[in-house]
């Protein structure tokens, strides 16, 4: 006795919206994932002048007796933390679709990539 | 095609509970097409400030002994305070455009234009920095560490101008009924292109300023 396998669900059509250029897509998921609320924003923003109160705090005379190497580790720890708080939270690349996060991750890598080559071609590393 | 009786405006989500990405036209790919372009712009002003960003850390380490340098005109507290600001400009930017999607237009405009004065106070700050860099004698052509220098920050000062001119381009696009909530990508996208100019800042002054000279 043959059994007939289930029918695979019917797709669910995407709801469109009509704008004013045409209609919206509201099945797009990066129109779908809700962002941070305005409160998450002030605290991101509250970490982000931390970060840099902490950065000029080396300036001072006090911290040089760390010495260079230490602050130079120091000073790019909080520089990346800064960079990825503003890029993941403002910029939404924490939220929205993986292909910008390539995109931009791409570019960023690539300009590493070729300008660290060059300065070590030019000997600037003081060796 | 399912038509959805008086449908909810896309943009919108309920107050204090963060916001949606603006809707956009249907594509292939299910992003916008728009967003795509802004992201490989960005992606591409990468390599362009990394060049800039090279040639300045070349250009510094090639400064002749008893030229002017960086020692003899940073002011580390005054450009801590410009930093802030930029920093600072980040914020009201995405709650404009948190505003906007969420349908509060006075509020998008608040925002915009504290934005926009926020990134007029940074460039006042820089051409106050230029001016005083050159009275005490460092020059466009004073040396390699002065071409580098303003080329460096000079560009990135350009890129503010620019987003300052996108910001008032929204606000008065805004006002005339031409910006709203339902094509709040617009916002969204002169909001990516002014926080990669906050990152570049963020670098700009690590890397410039308080990397130990």
């Amino acid at each position: 006795m043959s059994q007939t396998p289930p029918a695979p669900p019917a797709e669910e059509a995407a709801p469109t919206l009509e704008g004013p250029d045409g209609p919206l897509s509201a099945h797009a998921h990066d129109a779908v994932h809700e962002h941070p609320s305005d409160r998450q924003y002030v605290k991101i923003a509250l970490i982000l002048g931390v970060l840099t109160a902490l950065e000029v705090f080396t300036y001072f005379e006090s911290v040089h007796n760390l010495g260079d190497a230490a602050l130079y580790v120091i000073l790019i720890v909080l520089m990346v933390l800064k960079f990825v708080y503003v890029v993941a939270w403002f910029m939404h690349l924490k939220f929205d679709s993986v292909l910008f996060k390539r995109i931009f991750t791409a570019g960023v890598v690539l300009a590493l990539g070729v300008y660290l080559i060059m300065l070590t071609a030019f000997r600037i590393w003081g060796v | 095609m399912s038509e959805v009786a008086n449908p909810p405006p896309a943009v919108t989500a309920p107050a204090g509970a963060g916001h949606a990405s603006a809707a956009h036209p249907p594509t292939n790919t299910g992003m916008s097409h728009n967003k795509v372009a802004m992201w490989l712009f960005l992606g591409s002003e990468c390599l362009l400030f990394g060049a800039l960003i090279s040639v300045y850390m070349f250009a510094k380490s090639r400064l002749p002994a008893g030229e002017i340098g960086p020692l003899d005109v940073f002011d580390i507290p005054f450009t801590s305070v410009s930093s802030f600001v930029l920093l600072m400009s980040s914020l009201t930017m995405v709650l404009a455009l948190s505003a906007i999607t969420r349908g509060e237009e006075r509020g998008f405009r608040v925002w915009i234009v504290a934005t926009a004065l926020l990134g007029g106070t940074f460039i006042a700050g820089q051409v106050y920095e230029f001016t005083v860099f050159y009275n005490l004698g460092l020059g466009y052509t004073t040396n390699i560490f002065g071409s580098a220098f303003y080329t460096l920050t000079g560009f990135h000062g350009a890129h503010v101008t620019i987003g300052i001119v996108m910001l008032m381009s929204a606000l008065v696009a805004n006002l005339r009924g031409r910006l709203g909530p339902r094509n709040a990508e617009t916002v969204e996208l002169i909001g990516l292109y002014w926080h990669f100019v906050d990152i570049v800042w963020i670098l700009i002054f690590t890397i410039i300023y308080l990397f130990p000279q």
